[in-house]
């Protein structure tokens, strides 16, 4: 067993976005935190820090989960995904950011991180949802310009494409 | 909206965890899904010297049948027990219970075990719990023992959970043949904290109901078998012996009216799945 001090900064590693990083964090920082201001990558936005908007959803070992709601320590050798890692290397917009770009699915853009990495992991999960299906996985998002309504048509208009593309491979 | 300072002990065996737990007391937390606590920490409503992380400890990731129950290891994610095949026949109201549990983002990490030790007065898993007349198993390094449900929750986010135990797993009753069970809750949005959330159980000549988001813990309430009428009349007094009171999101009136008209409606629906 191993215990980790208060006060004291222990190195966390593991991997993002496919690629190895680490940095040292005091056991009660917030993996919110971590990444974003050890590590940099500051795509992963902070809202209410309680589990409640969702803001913060990221991926770990492929589940998406709240960032605010663990932390950085228990991140230790753990694969994680963020909304950086959504676009190809070349700035290529993934299906379902481009689905968002052209619904108009983003008004201030603060919770669109937590929007796409909770809909990555659902609509993979559940390639064919319908409209109630959306909603209810996204109850779990909350975004205050949009209304919503442009935020499903983008996940069913995606949900439809992904398909359309896996069904062509 | 950060936590306070703490140690952090990561534990790859259930008896690390209970030798921390026998040292520090109630100054220390077990961490599994974290999905409760760490709000707690967030907000600081909680100051544990010591976070005790169980996550990892794989011996209590299980879910086993035993005869009559179901056994959820403390590791038990609710999203893995949602993926467990043989959940709605072994446990139908769990089943029904568990997509309402915050979301799926949430039900990644959060723990069944973790839910019924969190003890929220709204929560669907301690209501299911309390309602099927479930067990949980607690250790320390003292002894290993097993509490009922209602005997186990006793308050608004308070057990009978001693400084130095840890619950090790939850004993959820099987379903039997025959039997209806139903659930169903009201809330402000999917996923939000029930206002009121209702259990049933029907067979055997009998009707039993549980309540929970009224009360500061799940009220359970059992009769013979009856006509509707009667029943309105029974859900009616239930309601009114029930405690609980205003808060943002419903007066204890509503409240009151949703425990009679859902009630009706999850027992006559508990009815008609009889199997």
């Amino acid at each position: 067993m191993q215990v980790l001090k208060q006060s004291e900064r222990h190195r966390v590693r593991f991997t993002l976005n496919g690629e190895r990083v680490e940095g040292l964090a005091e056991p009660r920082m917030l993996l919110t935190d971590f990444i974003r201001h050890e590590i940099g990558a500051t795509g992963t936005h902070v809202g209410c820090e309680h589990g409640i908007c969702g803001a913060c959803t990221i991926r770990v070992n492929g589940k998406a989960v709240r960032a605010c709601l663990m932390l950085a320590v228990q991140a230790e050798g753990k694969e994680i995904e963020t909304v950086e890692g959504l676009a190809a290397k070349d700035g290529t917009l993934s299906a379902l950011q481009a689905a968002f770009h052209r619904n108009f699915a983003l008004q201030c853009g603060y919770c669109t991180p937590g929007f796409l990495m909770s809909l990555v992991d659902y609509l993979e999960k559940n390639p064919n949802p319908t409209e109630a299906d959306i909603r209810i996985a996204l109850s779990g998002n909350l975004c205050r310009c949009t209304g919503y309504a442009e935020i499903v048509n983008a996940a069913l208009e995606a949900a439809r494409e992904i398909q359309a593309l896996s069904a062509s491979k | 909206m950060k936590p306070a300072n703490f140690d952090y002990a990561r534990c790859e065996r259930v008896e690390s965890a209970l030798d921390l737990l026998a040292e520090h007391g109630d100054d220390a937390r077990i961490i599994a899904g974290g999905q409760s606590l760490m709000a707690m920490l967030n907000m600081r409503l909680v100051r544990p010297s010591i976070v005790v992380d169980i996550a990892s400890l794989d011996e209590l990731a299980y879910v086993k049948e035993a005869a009559g129950y179901v056994e959820f290891g403390a590791t038990v994610t609710q999203a893995a027990a949602e993926a467990w095949p043989a959940l709605r026949k072994r446990v139908p109201l769990v089943a029904a219970a568990l997509p309402h549990i915050g979301h799926f983002q949430t039900r990644n990490r959060g723990t069944i075990c973790g839910s019924l030790c969190h003890a929220d007065p709204s929560s669907e898993l301690p209501l299911c719990l309390a309602t099927l007349g479930g067990d949980v198993v607690l250790r320390s390094r003292r002894k290993k023992r097993v509490v009922g449900a209602l005997d186990f929750q006793i308050g608004l986010l308070s057990t009978a959970k001693q400084p130095d135990e840890m619950m090790v797993a939850a004993r959820y009753p099987a379903a039997r043949s025959g039997w209806g069970y139903a659930f169903r809750e009201i809330s402000r949005r999917h996923g939000d904290f029930a206002i009121v959330a209702l259990a049933a159980v029907v067979g055997d000549g009998k009707i039993r109901l549980g309540v929970g988001g009224v009360d500061d813990k799940p009220a359970v309430h059992e009769w013979d078998d009856m006509d509707d009428d009667s029943l309105a009349d029974a859900l009616n007094d239930f309601a009114w012996d029930l405690g609980g009171g205003d808060d943002i999101h419903a007066t204890a009136r509503y409240r009151r009216e949703m425990v009679r008209r859902l009630g009706k409606k999850v027992i006559g629906e508990a009815r008609q799945c009889r199997s």
